[in-house]
């Protein structure tokens, strides 16, 4: 039973770690400004995209790596100050749909930039490697990605609780206007939540695509999706929730996605049912339950709404 | 609000909607049936009713809800299983033995079969979804989208809903053409009667929007507290505007599967919902008249007018630069950034004809287009 199952363990595990980095993005967006940035996921496909631009281009693969990171951020950055500086005091309804134009925006971009084709990603010598744990098979990163994502996060509360500019975003999800009185300069931080989000999304980008080696104007969305609901499940705002929602719904989602076989070999069902058609669909169901019972999420504050 | 208006911008808003209804009829007969202004007046009104239907929703009660694909999906999907004619269905479900439903139902009784489906499903979805707020209630409208979604095309439901493939041959937008004996078609209908459909559909939105409940429901929207404290019941109202929405959404999919003549669930993305919803921003959040002219605006704008940035363009010697296949899209959404950022109230913000009429009017302007 281990064996059969194991396998799916490991892949989620892997799986969870790469929504994890994607999650803290959207959860410190969330925690700052109150948006759900719709765009992430797609800044996260974008990384996918330059990488294999960037590899095609001839480059070594020991300079492209950085220089995605450091695209991608920019990218990030640019987004922020292009679509949702101007909004500052609008409605917060108006962001959200600035936040899905950008995401048409770059979908419909990528889409005329690869012609709409799936793109193959470049192998990384090293994390691509297949090896062996026990009964299964699979690559180095789906190892590596977890203590990858630990090392990243605990880096990342070191930031935030140690440094200067980490108290400050403290402080601006705290109270926005508050803060700004205080003579904190907002745009500032929100540029460094933007370019912390979309550094961790470039990361992800490249042991995700490492282990599903295609990408199309449309990988983005699902990823995306999953890591909000995985931000959401942890109580949004919250980065350890966030990480550990991630977690969970990557283990949960790949033993979904194996169940047919493994009930098959427990000897539960005689014929495959297809129920891996409802892996996407389980991560929607725990989001809808997680806002019915907790709305705030494991980890959340508990808010007051004020008249 | 209160002050008497004249009734002349109602009288001149009829007569023009009049009159596009004519002139969609003679050029329908006397333009080739291939011209590319018929596919974008279909696939324009079966948009215009969709974005209205959503306007009911994020614009005039406040509930900003993203699962306009799902409840188009499950539309579309009853629309097509109830009307698929009996002897075609063993080569649709061929991979079911013909599929458990063995008969049909007219056409009209399958659409208003779609919404009252559709309007189900947003009942059972209403139950847990409409107590969240604002952001919290769209992300999970979206997930309830996507949970339909693989719903559908579960293979386990495939004697039903054809699992993952694609239902075909039910009635489209072409069978409503006349045709004599010998198969020549006589009078041309299929443009018109989507217009038909669409429009009845719109003007009992319209009555609802200015009804008791209408004004009932923009006071949701502009304060939930003060609403309620008039003695609005919030939940009451909130599903009402839900079920209706989606009964028209469901409607607006048997449309879109009559237009593209087959449905297959993983169409329904959400990235279909965003587009619906760019059109509402677009036309104005909060205004019938504009989502229905934003529609058409749009789907104009993506299949028709801005078609020749797909293509190589030569000025005299020189090649336009940039310009191939998809460059039109991005074009597209740069425009669309353009108006959320800048032009939030959209084309008409959140008034309609009448009220453009009436100051044009007064002004002396020109006549509304």
């Amino acid at each position: 039973m281990w064996d059969t199952i194991f396998p799916y363990l490991l892949s989620g595990v892997s799986v969870g770690g790469q929504y994890a980095l994607i999650a803290i993005g959207y959860t410190m967006v969330y925690g700052i400004l109150r948006l759900i940035n719709f765009a992430h996921g797609d800044v996260f496909m974008v990384a996918g995209i330059i990488m294999v631009y960037l590899a095609a281009s001839g480059l070594p693969l020991w300079l492209c790596i950085p220089l995605v990171l450091l695209i991608t951020v920019a990218v990030g950055f640019l987004i922020e100050r292009a679509a949702y500086k101007p909004l500052r005091s609008a409605p917060r309804m108006s962001v959200m749909i600035s936040a899905i134009g950008v995401s048409y925006t770059l979908q419909n971009l990528v889409l005329y930039i690869t012609g709409g084709l799936n793109k193959q990603y470049p192998t990384i010598p090293g994390i691509s490697d297949t090896i062996s744990i026990g009964a299964a098979k699979t690559k180095v990163v789906t190892v590596i990605t977890p203590f990858l994502v630990i090392a990243l996060v605990v880096a990342l509360v070191m930031l935030i609780n140690k440094t200067k500019i980490g108290m400050a975003m403290r402080a601006v999800s705290k109270d926005f206007e508050t803060s700004q009185l205080m003579g904190i300069k907002i745009n500032n931080v929100i540029s460094a939540t933007f370019i912390i989000g979309s550094f961790l999304a470039g990361v992800g980008s490249i042991l995700f695509f490492t282990n599903y080696p295609t990408v199309i104007q449309t990988s983005g969305a699902m990823p995306g999706l999953k890591a909000f609901v995985a931000a959401v499940f942890g109580g949004i705002g919250s980065i350890p929730g966030a990480v550990i929602g991630a977690f969970i719904i990557g283990i949960m989602e790949n033993i979904i996605k194996g169940l047919d076989v493994i009930l098959f070999k427990l000897g539960v069902i005689s014929q495959p049912v297809g129920l891996a058609t409802f892996s996407d669909a389980f991560t929607f169901a725990l989001l809808i339950i997680i806002l019915i019972v907790k709305p705030t999420g494991l980890f959340g504050e508990k808010v007051t709404d004020k008249v | 609000m209160n002050q008497k208006k004249s009734k002349t911008p109602m009288i001149v808003t009829l007569v023009l909607v009049a009159a596009i209804y004519v002139a969609v009829f003679i050029a329908e007969q006397t333009l080739p049936a291939t011209s590319m202004l018929f596919t974008v007046l279909k696939k324009g009104a079966v948009y215009a009713l969709v974005a209205v239907s959503m306007n009911l929703l994020n614009g005039f009660t406040g509930i900003f809800s993203l699962g306009q694909a799902g409840f188009m999906l499950v539309g579309a999907y009853v629309y097509g299983i109830f009307t698929i004619p009996v002897d075609q269905r063993a080569s649709v479900y061929q991979y079911f033995d013909g599929g458990i439903v063995q008969f049909t139902v007219p056409v009209v009784v399958a659409m208003i079969m779609a919404g009252l489906a559709a309007a189900f499903f947003a009942f059972l979805i209403g139950l847990p979804v409409l107590r969240l707020k604002s952001d919290y209630l769209a992300i999970a409208t979206l997930g309830f989208a996507e949970i339909i979604r693989a719903i559908f095309q579960w293979n386990g439901l495939g004697p039903v809903t054809n699992g993952s493939n694609m239902l075909r041959a039910f009635p489209n937008f072409n069978d409503f053409n006349i045709r004599d004996a010998s198969g020549n078609t006589v009078v041309y209908l299929s443009t018109l009667i989507p217009f038909i459909i669409a429009g009845v559909c719109i003007a009992l939105i319209m009555l609802l929007i200015n009804s008791g409940y209408g004004r009932a429901l923009k006071a949701v929207r502009d304060d939930e507290v003060a609403a309620e404290a008039m003695g609005i019941n919030l939940a009451h109202h909130k599903r009402l505007a839900f079920c209706i929405s989606s009964f028209f959404a469901g409607v607006g999919g048997a449309m879109l599967a009559m237009y593209q003549t087959t449905v297959q669930a993983k169409s329904f993305t959400s990235a279909m919902t965003y587009e619906i919803l760019l059109i509402v921003v677009i036309g104005g959040i909060g205004s019938v008249t504009g989502s229905v002219f934003s529609s058409f605006l749009f789907v104009a704008c993506s299949e028709w007018w801005l078609r020749f940035l797909d293509e190589k363009q030569l000025i005299g010697d020189f090649e336009v630069p940039l310009l191939r296949t998809g460059f039109r899209m991005v074009v597209f959404s740069v425009i669309i950034m353009i108006v959320v950022l800048f032009f939030r109230r959209g084309i008409m913000g959140d008034k309609e004809l009448p009220d453009l009429l009436s100051r044009r009017n007064k002004t002396k302007g020109r006549a509304a287009k």
